[in-house]
Order: structure tokens, then sequence, then C-alpha cells
């Protein structure tokens, strides 16, 4: 009884962090806009811009291949996936048992290597410009990414999201800095891993300074909403999984109506504040210059790196 | 006249024994032209760069209604900041060569490869033999400016590929951007060889928005023409109407009212205000920092809205005519114009400090794209940009025509010439003209706005050198019969400046090029004519 409920709660987070993910955009944009003083198109725009493109025809390059054409599902369907392994809503969704963060950082890395594949398989300048920014600065982040997860890990001595949701909800709220230093290292990561300014613009139409972008603009009609919506997803999975590795407080133990209620009343509200924090941030910043987002990264990583060193130097009972 | 005539460079001339005639039928006298022979022409370029004068423009003109052969005329015109324009003109032989003066002036020679390709001159001894504006679709042997090429002449397609510098190495990665860009900006070629995301050279390819502007004006009277010189560069319409206009008024010798002349520093200062504000607000956009460009854009949309309830145009379009302009304002217009001026200059200063001290910004525009003084020079940049860099060549000052002879015009003196000092001088300019305008329209002097306009003789030709938001606009035109333009010839600075963003993009990354675009904001429109 209880596995049937823990599987529909379950589908229910999946199928809701999906939809959820372009209003998420929208609010994101529609906080920015309210920051510059305009009044901006509304949150449910992404949600219109999405229903527009799949109603639009597909053009496709002359000299693109399969990886163009299939590249398009596999990065939605990977995104997806790893937003199905972050819980949400409850703490032992049957995915996130199966699943540790090492596969949540692959499933990712496969939607990147074939976003990057699809940019350089049809032979534009900015296609390889793209993919190869987003290749060099990928390989900086992704390492600092599993270093600040792996100092929650060593508290919880597992690399399951699951188990270190636990950890955090059953040991007493302290000050600990080697979780200062991890969070600090996660925000600048999930702000270079979203395409976020400082290190890209999601708005800009100027080719020669996209990363992301660069590598989307021969996609069209379905290919394109599709590329669109896993990159929304991919926000509102960071910005979950921020939640469930530093304030999970809130999340449901048990698959109760009741718990995953409040549970998911809590994550709204705590998605809201972060995108409201995003939105200050990118509307305070410019973007960095290029040269200088590998030292951006390299921060992100020595600073995960001191929470793990700080872990060891006072964090463990000898 | 206020101004005497100019005889310095015929001194200068005279004593590196050139010979020089002075042109009875061209005006103003203190921007004589001056015939010399052909033999001379290198010599003079030379001479002229060794007394440190910057090179205005080269031409060609068949001959007028004054010169008994129909030949074929070279003109080019330099300037001294103390002495002035003076212009020059050779006659061609039949073989139709003339030396290239390139190799002292730089920028001659995408203007010496305009007239290779629009009149089919030989241009002898030029670095760049390829085509400019004239692109490869089109038949090597016609050349559209010719009197008897006619402008209804179906163009024959031919094929072609345009030689773009290359690099003989593997590890140089080419990109090629545009005329088609993603986003709603003019057509424009740039291909830059980059080593990784280090751009080694950019090399720019116009000629997309040629609308062929010189030709249509032939035939036209100038008050049909004046329309057209006001759309050779949609943001610049103030400056291109009012040196087409100021051209006029020199050759016919008509002099233009006080109050007309005042309302024209108004439509010009507020023109630049406009521009710079927008450009502000995108150069702020090109890295991100959207706040700006929102601010900007909202002030900008004021200034245009209350310029199309004033002049019935949001851009001012067909408010300068030959003779004055075409609307007068009254005095509750006046006070609105002050007092916009006033609260917009108050706006921009408040988001300046907000620029200013925004380090994600600074970090950006600081040391991006310099251009040293050296260089400025050598090409001879206009306007704010030549500001930047050190050089301040403004005809505001120099030629100070009305109304800036009763104004004290403050040119802010950068001399880093990156992108930070550019966008300096634009604020330092914002505050500037807001100053001038206020002043211009607090003493505005009382009177008619116009003076009937009356054709000069055929064969008179006029220039004249006018400083728009962009920089110095030269302007040459000869009536012909019946008081209609002959020939019409502009040049915007854009054409010089273009050259300025080839220097200052060497050195920086290639997603920096967007925001050195911006912060120079030549216009396609004005380098394609």
């Amino acid at each position: 009884m209880s596995v049937m409920a823990s599987i529909s709660v379950q589908l229910f987070q999946a199928v809701l962090l999906v939809l959820i993910a372009p209003l998420a955009a929208g609010f994101v944009s529609t906080c920015k806009a309210r920051l510059q003083n305009r009044r901006g198109a509304g949150v449910l725009q992404p949600w219109r811009d999405l229903r527009k493109l799949f109603a639009k025809e597909v053009v496709m390059a002359e000299h693109a291949s399969w990886i163009f054409r299939f590249a398009p599902y596999i990065v939605f369907t990977a995104t997806m996936m790893a937003a199905s392994v972050v819980p949400a809503l409850m703490v032992d969704t049957p995915l996130s048992l199966t699943a540790d963060v090492i596969a949540l950082v692959a499933l990712l890395a496969l939607a990147r290597f074939f976003l990057a594949l699809a940019g350089m398989d049809i032979g534009t300048a900015f296609g390889g410009m793209g993919a190869s920014r987003e290749m060099t600065f990928s390989a900086l982040a992704e390492p600092a990414m599993l270093m600040s997860i792996f100092v929650l890990s060593l508290g919880a001595h597992s690399t399951n999201l699951t188990t270190m949701i636990n950890h955090t909800l059953n040991t007493p709220v302290m000050m600990q800095p080697s979780i200062a230093f991890a969070l600090a290292a996660m925000v600048m990561i999930a702000m270079a891993e979203n395409g976020r300014i400082p290190i890209d613009n999601p708005n800009t139409h100027l080719e020669l300074t996209m990363i992301h972008e660069a590598m989307l603009l021969e996609y069209s009609g379905r290919h394109l909403a599709l590329m669109e919506w896993a990159s929304q997803i991919k926000l509102i999975l960071f910005a979950t999984l921020l939640v469930d590795l530093f304030v999970p407080w809130g999340i449901a133990a048990h698959a109760d109506p009741g718990g995953v209620v409040l549970a998911c009343v809590f994550w709204l509200f705590k998605l809201a504040v972060l995108f409201v924090l995003l939105a200050l941030a990118e509307t305070g910043m410019a973007k960095l210059r290029l040269f200088e987002v590998p030292e951006y990264l390299s921060a992100a990583f020595v600073l995960a790196f001191l929470g793990l060193i700080t872990h060891y130097m006072l964090e463990v009972a000898v | 006249m206020k101004h005497p005539a100019n005889t310095w460079f015929a001194e200068k001339l005279g004593d590196h024994g050139i010979y020089t005639r002075y042109l009875e039928d061209h005006h103003p006298a203190h921007m004589p032209c001056l015939e010399i022979r052909i033999l001379d022409w290198e010599q003079v370029a030379k001479t002229a760069r060794q007394l440190s004068m910057r090179l205005v423009a080269v031409w060609a003109a068949e001959g007028g209604r004054h010169e008994q052969d129909a030949g074929m005329y070279v003109y080019m015109s330099f300037a001294h900041p103390e002495h002035r324009h003076v212009l020059l003109r050779t006659l061609l032989g039949n073989k139709r060569e003339i030396p290239s003066i390139s190799r002292h002036y730089i920028a001659a020679s995408r203007m010496e490869r305009h007239m290779q390709d629009m009149f089919g001159i030989d241009v002898v001894g030029t670095p760049d033999k390829r085509r400019w504006l004239k692109h490869e679709h089109w038949p090597e042997d016609t050349h559209p400016l010719l009197r008897e090429f006619a402008a209804d002449t179906e163009m024959a397609q031919t094929e072609g590929e345009y030689a773009f510098i290359k690099s003989g190495s593997d590890g140089v990665y080419e990109i090629p951007v545009g005329p088609v860009h993603a986003g709603i900006i003019e057509p424009g070629h740039f291909r830059f060889l980059a080593v990784g995301e280090q751009i080694l050279n950019m090399e720019q390819r116009f000629g997309y928005v040629h609308k062929g502007i010189e030709k249509a004006m032939q035939g036209r009277t100038a008050m049909d023409a004046v329309r057209l010189a006001a759309r050779v560069s949609g943001d610049c319409t103030v400056g291109h109407a009012w040196a087409f206009a100021q051209a006029c008024e020199y050759a016919a010798g008509t002099s233009v009212p006080g109050r007309a002349s005042y309302l024209r520093g108004v439509l010009c200062e507020r023109e630049r205000m406009a521009n710079h504000i927008g450009d502000i607000g995108a150069i702020c956009n090109d890295a991100a920092f959207s706040f700006m460009l929102m601010q900007m854009h909202r002030l900008r949309e004021d200034m245009a809205r209350l310029h199309a309830e004033l002049f019935g145009n949001r851009l001012l379009m067909d408010t300068v005519v030959p003779g004055g302009i075409s609307i007068d304002v009254d005095e509750q217009g006046c006070l609105k114009l002050i007092t916009q001026t006033r609260e917009l200059a108050a706006e921009v200063e408040h988001l300046r400090a907000i620029y200013a001290d925004n380090p994600t910004i600074q970090q950006r525009v600081i040391g991006s794209g310099v251009v040293s003084i050296d260089d400025a020079r050598d090409i001879g940049l206009l306007g704010f940009t030549g500001r930047a860099s050190g050089d301040y060549p403004d005809e505001r000052i120099e030629e100070a025509y009305p109304p800036y002879d009763d104004l004290d015009v403050s040119v802010p003196e950068g001399k880093l010439g990156d992108v930070a000092t550019r966008v300096w001088v634009r604020f330092e300019e914002i505050a500037d003209s807001a100053r001038m305008i206020i002043r211009l329209l607090e003493n505005l002097p009382e009177g008619a706005v116009r003076v009937g306009w009356k054709a000069p003789e055929p064969g008179i030709s006029g220039f004249s050198a006018i400083e728009s938001w962009r920089g110095e606009i030269a302007c040459w035109l000869r009536f012909g019969e019946a008081g209609t333009i002959d020939r019409y010839f502009v040049r915007d600075p854009s054409v010089i400046n273009w050259l300025g963003l080839e220097l200052a993009v060497r050195e920086v990354p290639v997603p920096d090029f967007p925001l050195n675009n911006k912060s120079f904001n030549c216009s396609y429109s004005g380098n394609d004519v």
C-alpha cells in the first residue's frame, strides 16, 4: 500500500516539476521586469512560447545529421529523469533511493554532451563556439558541484540524496561552517550551470556572447521547445537541489496526503524565495568577461574544498 | 561674411612649389576649393599629412556646367583644427587614373574603392584593390554613378566572391557574423579570425544597405532632395539634413534667420542626447546589465514622444530644410522642451551614479577595446570616439557655425580610448547638450524660422561640415539646371569610425565585440549610402 502511495507521490512530483518549470522561468523574468520598473510579459509567457513553438514547423539545417534531430529528445529526457531523482515533496521516493547524486550529475552531463554535439553537428561557427565554451566551463563546474555535494555526504556517509536529507533533518540545527562553504559554492555553480548572469545571459540576442543559446540557434519548432523546456526544468531542478541539501525542513517523510500537501506549500515557498533572490542578483550584476569565468568556477571549487577541510578540522568528533 | 577667405593651405602648398587655382564657383570661401594638377595629387596629400591635417573625404564627380569638357574630377578634402577645411580637386586624364593617397591617409582607402566601384576610376597604387560597396554580383564594368548609367537599368547578375583576409594557420578559427543577425540591427558582415576566444583580426564587409542615394539625388530640387538627405541614416536625420541644407545655403549665399539656426541647434543637440542615452543603455545591455537599458529606453522614449508632439516626427525627420526649418515652436513648446531637457539631464546623472558605482559593469567596460591616440589620429576618428582617444575634432568649435558661435561648447577630453571612456564622453556630452539646449531656448531670437529658398546658378557647388552626434558629416553638392542637384556627396562619420572599431577589437576576446561595437555604434546605412 505504502509502496503504491510513494510511487504515486513520485509520479505526481515528477509531473509537477516538469509542468511548473516554465512558470518558474516566467516568475524569474517577471521579478526581473518589476525590478527594472517594467510590467513584464507575465508569469505565463514561457508557457505561451512553448505552446507556440510546439505548433510551429521544424526547419532542419541542410547538413544536420541524426544527432541534431535526436538531441532535443535525449536532452529533454535526461533532464526530466534527473529532475525526478531529486526529492521535492517526499524524502524517500522510489527513484531517489535508486539513483544518487553522482547519477544525477551524470544525467545532466549526458544532456550537456548531446547538446554540445548537436551544436557542433550543423557546422555553423556559433554552434561550435557555444559548444566549446560550454564544455570548457563544465569541465570546471562539474567537479566543483560534486565537491560541494561531497561536503554534505561526509556527514551523512552517503551520496544518496534521501540519506543526505534524512541526515540533515535528524541533526540538530546549528551553524556548521562547512555547510556554509558548500552552500556558497553550490549557489555559484547553480548560476553557472543554468547559464544565468554573470556567466551567460539567457535573454541575449548577441550571437558572439552566447554560451547556451549559441548551441540552440539552429533549432526551431518542437525541437527548440524541448530544448527550452529542458533548460527551464534544469533551473527548477537546481533550485530544488539547493533546497534539499541545505534547507530540507518541511519535506514530507511519509506518503500521507496532508504531509505531501504541506510539503508542496513549503517547497513552492522556498523556490519562490530562491527565485526572487536570483532575480535580484541578476538585476544588480553585469556579465563577467569570458576569461574571468574559469576564475569564477575555480573560486567555487576552492570554496567547496574549504568546506571539505573545515568539515575535518572542526566538525568530525575525535 | 563672418569668416575670411581661407588661403592658409594654398600658401603652404605654394611653399612646396605646388600651383593651386582658387575656384570661384565654390562656396563658402572659408572652406575653399583649390584646383591642382594631377601630378601633384599625392604630394598634396603628403604635405597635408605633414601639416597634421586630417582627411575629411575623397570623392569623384563628373564635370558640371562650368567645366568645359565633361571630364572626370576627383576631390579630396582635409581639415586643420585651426585652419579648417580645404577642398582640392583635379581633372583626370583620358585614362581615368589617379594616384592613391592611402599611403598617407589609411581612411582614404575605402573611399578610393568606392570611386573605383562607382565611377570606374583606376586608383593607382592602392593597397586594396577589392570592391567595396559594389558587391560581386554586380557586373565588373557597370559604374552606377556615371551619368551615362540610367538609374532604372536592369542589372545583370554575375558570380563572384569577396576575398576576405585569410590566415594560413590551422589554429585560427574563422567566425562569419551577419549580415543577418539574431537581433534587430542593421545588416553588416563581420569576419573574425580568432585563436581560441581571442580576436586576431576583424574585417568588415558592408554595402548591404546600399540605397543609391547619391544617384537618386540627381535631378531633384533642393527642397525635394533634403527629404532624401534626411534619410541617409535615420538616427542622425537632423545632422544629415542640416549638412545638406547648409551646403545648399553656402552655395546659394543664403543666410538663415537667427531663430532658425538656434532651433537647428536645439534639434541637433536633442538628437545627440537621445542617441547617447539610447546607446549607453544598449552598451550596458550588451554586458547583460539590462536595468540601464530599460531606464535609458524610457528616457529616450519620452524624448521621442515630445518630438512627435512638437515637430510631428519622433526622430525629428524633415524639420531642417534649406533656408531654415520647416516648423516653429511656440512659447509653450519651448517651455516643454526646457522642462523635459532639464528633467532628463537630472535623471541621466542619477543613472550615471548607478552605472559608475556598479563594479560588475565597470569591470567590463574599463580597458576593453582601446584605440590609442596615435591610431585615432592616423585614422582621423571623428566625434565622441575621437574625443575618447584624445583627438578632439569638433566642428562646433572649429567652424563655429551658427548657433554655436553664440555658445561655448565644452568638449570632453578623454585619453584612454576604451569603452569606459567612450561611455564617459557620451555622459559628458549629454550634460553639455542639455545645458546648450536650455541656453538656446532661453535666448531664442524672435522672427521668422525660414527665408525663401532660391537655388543658385547651375554649376555652383557648396560644402558643409556639421557636427552630428556621431561626429562630423561632410557634404558636398553641386547644382545643375533649374535648381536641381547635379551631384551630391556625403561622408557620414561612420565611414571613418568603422576603421576605429576594426582596430579597437584586435586585442579583445570574441564575446566583448558587441560591447565595443555598441560603444562606437557606427551607422551601416550612413556608410552604405
